[in-house]
């Protein structure tokens, strides 16, 4: 005989729940955390390099966290701007996730920081549908990709606060359509605003991290219509889910998170301070437990 | 391919709410998929049957409740179906201040049990 349960649970609360938690505690350390996503090689760390050395130079404490699949490369360029690093190698996950990050800043991320910027493995596809507890979410598109990136992934752009072009260098030697670009952002996320930098020339350099630190001042980021979603029904218990109004970061699909059954435990962090390269590798960590270098001590954020 | 991922989360709750419902094996898994929730179907029930193995959800069914978008101008009061990709601008005033009704939902809705359930236990044959 079946019995059947009326469940209602959104799928990744954990990642929600965790995202939501990691959100608080920067607020009360001061800080905003902001989320980069592009498709890999769209200039993240190019334009990270920038706005780090910009930061710097007006002495704004600022860190950076990168994650790849594999190879320190992105850290030990960030690191040499002088601003506190760490490289996550995720071991072939294709996203960060909130349930990992905390683990990654507890007793690493510097008193006093700001800003931390959170450059998200490359991928347009499976990032979009994770909070990590920023403040300020920011999709990439270098005008090398085609004007229609933010139509062939609408979850990535429609969920975007800011958008950053880059590249604009090369605009005009591949025929970048920039009016057909602005339209295309506009379907799918109207109203947010679009940053066009290069880190060729220098256009625009600065102009995100302006946005994090107004966000860290108190300005309301953008709300894309894509996460203006109604309250779903809360669970177990079924209750009349009316009157209040999402956050920008509560989706209609919360989530969760354990990777029971396949690799993704074995995630592994470097810190880089700046001109120090010489890593210890460990790559035999337990599940749920990230292990960032240099950090003899877990300070719970 | 994050779909692993949403399949070893389905399974962990599923499996978390067998035990307190006191349930040894799990029939079917309905799971409600929002159009605009970036998640493919397909994927996601191929990674559901190896999510399964060796859990109480072996050998269960998932069933995907497909959801529709459904978007409504916040000043004309207007709905629309965005489509994907999704035009969110509102098609009758074209501002940009909307509310996605429906579209991104992730959520597991409903869970069909199978073998022993102490608390509504099968009458005897």
């Amino acid at each position: 005989m079946c019995r059947s349960s009326d469940l209602r649970q959104a799928v990744l609360a954990r990642n929600d729940d965790s995202a939501a938690l990691l959100r608080s505690e920067l607020a009360a350390r001061g800080t905003v955390a902001v989320n980069l996503l592009s498709s890999p090689g769209s200039g993240k760390t190019a334009l990270l390099e920038g706005e780090l050395a910009a930061a710097r130079e007006r002495g704004v404490p600022v860190a950076a966290l990168t994650a790849d699949l594999a190879t320190e490369n992105d850290a030990r360029r960030l690191a040499r701007t002088g601003v506190p690093v760490q490289q996550i190698l995720t071991g072939g996950l294709c996203h960060l996730e909130a349930v990992m990050l905390r683990g990654y800043l507890a007793g690493w991320l510097p008193p006093g920081t700001r800003v931390l910027f959170l450059e998200n493995v490359g991928n347009l596809v499976c990032p979009a549908v994770y909070d990590l507890g920023e403040s300020l979410r920011v999709t990439l598109a270098s005008v090398t990709e085609g004007e229609d990136k933010p139509l062939k992934y609408p979850t990535a752009f429609g969920l975007a606060q800011v958008v950053l072009v880059t590249k604009t260098d090369l605009a005009a030697a591949v025929g970048f359509d920039e009016e057909a670009f602005l339209e295309n952002v506009a379907r799918v996320n109207p109203g947010v605003e679009v940053v066009f930098t290069s880190a060729r020339d220098g256009r625009g350099t600065g102009a995100l991290l302006e946005r994090a630190l107004a966000v860290q001042e108190g300005a309301v980021p953008h709300r894309p219509v894509l996460a203006r979603t109604p309250e779903p029904a809360p669970a177990p218990v079924p209750v009349s889910a009316v009157g209040r109004v999402p956050t920008v970061h509560e989706h209609a699909h919360a989530h969760t998170h354990d990777h029971p059954a396949h690799g993704h435990d074995h995630a592994h962090t470097h810190d880089h301070t700046p001109h120090d390269h010489d890593h210890r590798h460990d790559h035999g960590s337990a599940a749920g437990a990230p292990h960032p270098h240099g950090a003899p001590v877990v300070d719970p954020l | 391919m994050h779909e692993m991922s949403i399949a070893a989360a389905v399974v962990e709750q599923v499996a978390d709410a067998a035990v307190r419902h006191g349930a040894t094996a799990v029939a079917t898994v309905r799971l409600e998929v929002g159009e605009l929730a970036g998640v493919v179907p397909e994927a996601l029930a191929f990674c559901f049957a190896l999510a399964c193995a060796g859990t109480v959800l072996e050998g269960a069914a998932l069933e995907t409740l497909g959801v529709a978008a459904l978007a409504r101008c916040g000043p004309c009061a207007v709905e629309w179906r965005p489509g994907m990709p999704p035009d969110l601008l509102c098609p009758r005033c074209g501002g940009p201040d909307a509310v996605l009704l429906t579209g991104r939902e992730l959520r597991v809705r409903e869970v069909e049990w199978a073998g022993t359930v102490p608390s509504a236990p099968a009458p005897p044959s």
